[in-house]
């Protein structure tokens, strides 16, 4: 058997939690942070390493690990294809940058707060390499319990009511998804996500069961109108949970669509386009309208996100080669720029303690390098050519226009308005007269947070000029992906057998 | 024909060491400490002389005593539970002043009603056993005789327990009436649905259970006797007596009442998922965490019910897996309570809690893994528990059961993590007491532990519990 890196990448970062827990003196936190710097960036590289020897040229899963776990039922099943890749590489680089991060921000109780990021990212990286779906189930649920602990013992004011909200809404979608899960080993007789595709599940149960994936990838994805526990969520979150819920939760949702509901439900995945385009309509032109009129920077973004989400899933269900690409690439950038914006919130929160627009105002008078990072993400996140914010929009809309004219014509107002809001907030934030003495108090952006951001800055104008290194090794997958599909409908006799 | 008497070993073992005991706590002057010991130390033997039974079963006195290895699972799941109530009790039991020698010997003798329960085959010894446990468990929850509560929940327990008994024992009449035999394999075969008045019987018959282990609408008793009672009898309560009671049921089911199976299902069903909405729901205005414990091991009982209302024997070993990983969730919650002490008294309140996470984290820890485990997150082993649970019941395609069964889950995960919030989100407000005790420590550590750990290798329950269905 070779050796088995998935598994190392996943366990890696709960190792060194253990060893946090059992070996650190909790009065002294730089070993912690030295102990999960190391085995976050350690992770980033064994993940490098995996990007690197990945075979781009086949859409079969690679790296499969397959071991049984409780005996006749379920198999420990892991295993990578091109679209996994990517989100596992993004987890690992997002990860050693919120470890950074909470340098600055986390004042109490380091230690733990380092404990939980990486049980997190040990139950992320899961959700992204498992091919059974109780494993699958069992790390998307289990990473609920780091995360409430993170937005409730590190949040702001009003932490407790959204740590409350965060987990109740998931776990409700969650639970109908752990039905189906178990309806469909009844069905097929295993929960092995490759042997239920060659299976295929009959016709009349597809739709229910489409449903309840549904119920619970749109409540993480978030989808309206089930989003409302993000906004909440975000603001009273520390920056490092912001960013991470921001940037790899959130995927999850997406990314279950590609990996389950498409493949395993195509009738049903068909037969619902027009609920999945009114709603991401509906979150494009809404929750933008919403994010227009926020007082509060982190709520403004959390509503962006939404928004951009919306694109996502649109861009899911055109099945076109575009659109699918198209959605893929926007949850990476977005991953990188909603964590990039997240933490230059969170830059301005260490100094001042307010995320509110009106306490700021001039702060490019004070802070010329911090204006410069933040408007670069800026420019990102409302799809300026050159950024990685652009494309994933632009292929989206491309594959929509394929599918339906009406819905891509709707979509595009949501550039102009996404537009609107991230340079009104530009304007009233970086520009204009200096409002507050406070801000002429201000310190610059410090070494470690220009690193952070700079690096961030960095990957969203490399990856935008530069977008085949991403889209390379997903395009065999979707491929594969999108033919599969175009089979299934075409045969619908198979299904009823 | 001779009976071999060796295949009541275990019973035999256990009821003359309750004999010798007591005569030696009558002689021997403040033998508490040494009675309880010695007790400690019978049932690790009789959990020995089980381990060592080999696995075929057995009739005995005209079949009506049965020994097989579905008893013997039951049995050693007792035992086992017990020890660790009994061994991390003790700094609890010597703080009240229970230290009356009495309170292990009564303790080891309703668990010898509980095994005479499990391993019946015969109504009239099933019942006789029933009394035993039930008798015992009058006298424990009242021990406490000083303190109002503890009384209150003894009077308490026994009148509505023993009108409980007394519809098991109609029930168990009419059956007589209508089969024209005790044994349950005559009865198994006398049945059938035509037998309209033995139905009528099982009805007062699943009343009785039901109370016992406490399921809606029988659960009254429950938040008061476990509120009133000494916590250390509360944690005997919400354990032995709740496996005892669903094995028996789980017996019932599957020999006397095998060929009327739909008739009975529709009542678990009921029961099933009423006690499942009670415990979610009732326990979210509880201020006392013993009797937010009372709702919420309602709630579980709904679980493991839900199990036994497929009918199958999939179905009955998921209950079984249930309530074995229910008792080692309640040993660890319970073990923590025993740590809640404040300026020398116990207290209850679950506000007394706030904040703990900072000065006592290693209890705060196993709080938080015990209640993410009951509110069945993964990869604790409460998942894996209900996990278990909803295959056998989607399995047997009764989805609505399912469905209302996972979103009552997300119901009581709402006042798991109000404890959770409270011990970590809270400002705190007085220390708790230092407690070094390392009996409550190491039985914390260890259910903690195995909760932890279980998703390594869930099989290795399940295999054992399917094993003991399959002979």
């Amino acid at each position: 058997m070779n050796f088995p890196i998935l598994s190392t990448i996943i366990f890696l970062p709960l190792l060194g939690s253990i060893f946090i827990f059992l070996f650190n003196d909790p009065k002294k936190n730089n070993g912690a942070i030295y102990v999960s710097l190391f085995t976050s960036l350690s992770n980033f590289l064994l993940s490098l390493f995996l990007w690197y020897s990945f075979d781009k040229s086949t859409p079969e899963f690679q790296f499969v690990e397959d071991i049984v776990w409780i005996s006749g039922l379920i198999k420990y099943k892991l295993g990578i294809d091109g679209i996994a890749i990517l989100f596992i590489v993004l987890t690992t680089f997002i990860t050693p940058i919120c470890i950074i991060s909470c340098l600055n921000s986390v004042k109490v109780r380091i230690r733990e707060f380092l404990i939980a990021i990486l049980i997190l990212e040990t139950f992320m990286i899961g959700v992204f390499c498992s091919l059974d779906l109780v494993v699958f189930y069992l790390f998307f649920e289990a990473g609920l319990i780091p995360m409430f602990l993170i937005i409730g013992v590190w949040g702001g004011p009003k932490r407790v009511y959204s740590a409350f909200k965060f987990f109740l809404f998931t776990l409700l979608g969650s639970v109908l998804l752990l039905v189906a899960v178990i309806a469909i080993y009844w069905i097929t007789g295993t929960t092995d996500v490759i042997q239920i595709f060659e299976t295929k599940i009959p016709e009349k149960y597809q739709y229910i069961l489409w449903l309840a994936f549904f119920s619970s990838f749109a409540v993480k994805m978030p989808m309206w109108p089930v989003h409302t526990w993000l906004p909440d969520a975000h603001v009273e979150a520390p920056t490092a949970g912001s960013v991470i819920l921001a940037a790899i939760l959130l995927k999850m949702a997406g990314y279950g669509f590609l990996r389950f509901s498409i493949p395993m439900f195509p009738l049903a995945s068909e037969y619902f386009i027009p609920l999945i385009y009114s709603l991401s309509i509906i979150a494009i032109i809404y929750t933008s309208l919403v994010a227009l009129i926020q007082e509060d920077m982190k709520k403004l973004i959390a509503y962006s996100s939404v928004a951009h989400m919306g694109f996502v899933t649109l861009g899911i269900f055109t099945f076109t080669q575009q659109g699918i690409e198209g959605g893929i690439y926007q949850m990476i950038s977005h991953g990188l720029i909603s964590a990039a914006l997240f933490l230059c919130v969170g830059v301005l929160y260490d100094r001042t303690h307010s995320r509110l627009i009106s306490t700021y105002g001039g702060v490019v008078n004070q802070l010329p390098k911090y204006s410069f990072l933040f408007i670069i993400f800026v420019l990102g996140a409302l799809g300026l050519p050159g950024t990685t914010g652009f494309l994933g929009e632009f292929l989206v809309l491309v594959g929509t226009f394929k599918k339906n004219y009406l819905v891509a014509i709707l979509a595009s107002t949501g550039v102009v308005l996404g537009a609107a809001y991230m340079l009104w907030l530009t304007k009233r934030v970086i520009f204009g007269k200096l409002k507050n003495k406070e801000i002429e108090k201000l310190r610059d952006v410090n070494f470690s947070e220009a690193f952070i951001l700079g690096l961030l800055a960095l990957a969203i104008i490399g990856f935008g000029f530069y977008p085949e290194i991403l889209l390379d090794s997903t395009e065999v997958s979707i491929n594969n992906l999108i033919s599969n599909f175009q089979i299934d409908i075409n045969n619908k006799m198979v299904f009823n057998k | 024909m001779t009976d071999n008497l060796s295949v009541l070993l275990p019973e035999i073992f256990l009821l003359l060491s309750v004999f010798s005991l007591l005569m030696l706590g009558v002689f021997i002057k403040n033998s508490y400490n040494f009675i309880t010991k010695l007790s400690l130390v019978v049932l690790a033997v009789t959990c020995f002389i089980i381990f060592n039974i080999d696995d075929s079963s057995v009739t005995i006195f005209s079949s009506s005593f049965i020994r097989d290895p579905f008893a013997n699972f039951i049995k050693i799941l007792i035992l086992i539970s017990s020890i660790f109530v009994i061994y991390c009790s003790q700094l609890f039991i010597k703080d009240h002043q229970l230290t009356k020698f009495e309170y292990p010997i009564i303790v080891l003798l309703s668990i010898l009603g509980m095994f005479i329960m499990v391993s019946s085959n015969d109504i009239i010894l099933f019942y006789l056993g029933l009394e035993l446990q039930s008798l015992s468990l009058y006298i424990l929850a009242a021990i406490d005789r000083d303190n109002i509560r503890s009384t209150e929940a003894g009077i308490k327990y026994f009148v509505l327990s023993a009108l409980s008994s007394g519809l098991l024992l109609y029930g168990c009449s009419l059956l007589y009436g209508f089969t024209g035999s005790t044994n349950f394999e005559t009865i198994s075969s006398e049945l059938n649905k035509e037998n309209t008045g033995a139905i009528f019987s099982i009805v007062f018959i699943l009343v009785g259970l039901a109370f016992k282990i406490s399921a809606v609408p029988f659960h009254m008793w429950t938040p008061d006797v476990y509120e009133g009672a000494p916590t250390s009898i509360t944690n005997f309560f919400a354990v032995a007596p709740k496996i005892a009671g669903l094995a028996v049921l789980i017996r019932f089911m599957q020999t006397p009442f095998e060929n009327i199976f739909s008739e009975w299902q529709t009542i678990i069903i009921f029961i099933s998922v009423g006690s499942m909405l009670l415990g979610a729901v009732a326990a979210i205005g509880q201020k006392n965490i013993k009797r937010l414990i009372a709702y919420s091991s309602i709630g579980h009982i709904g679980y493991a019910l839900a199990g036994l209302a497929t009918g199958t024997v999939s179905g009955y070993s998921s209950s079984v897996v249930y309530i074995t990983i229910y008792a080692v969730m309640n040993i660890g919650i319970f073990g923590c309570m025993f740590l809640m002490k404040k300026d020398g008294k116990y207290t209850e309140n679950i506000t007394d809690l706030s904040g703990i996470s900072k000065k006592n984290p290693m209890m705060a820890f196993a709080f938080l893994i015990i209640l993410f485990s009951l509110a069945g997150i993964p990869p604790m082993a409460g998942f894996f528990a209900k996990f278990y649970v909803f295959m056998a019941v989607v399995e047997n395609e009764m989805y609505v059961l399912a469905i209302i069964g996972l979103l009552t889950t997300v119901i009581s995960a709402f006042y798991y993590l109000r404890i959770i919030k409270i011990i970590y989100f809270d400002e705190i407000e007085k220390q708790f007491d230092h407690i070094k005790n390392f009996n409550i420590s190491s039985t914390v550590f260890l259910s903690c532990f195995i909760l932890i750990t279980f998703f390594l290798y869930p099989s290795i329950l399940s295999n054992i519990v399917n094993s003991i269905f399959l002979y």
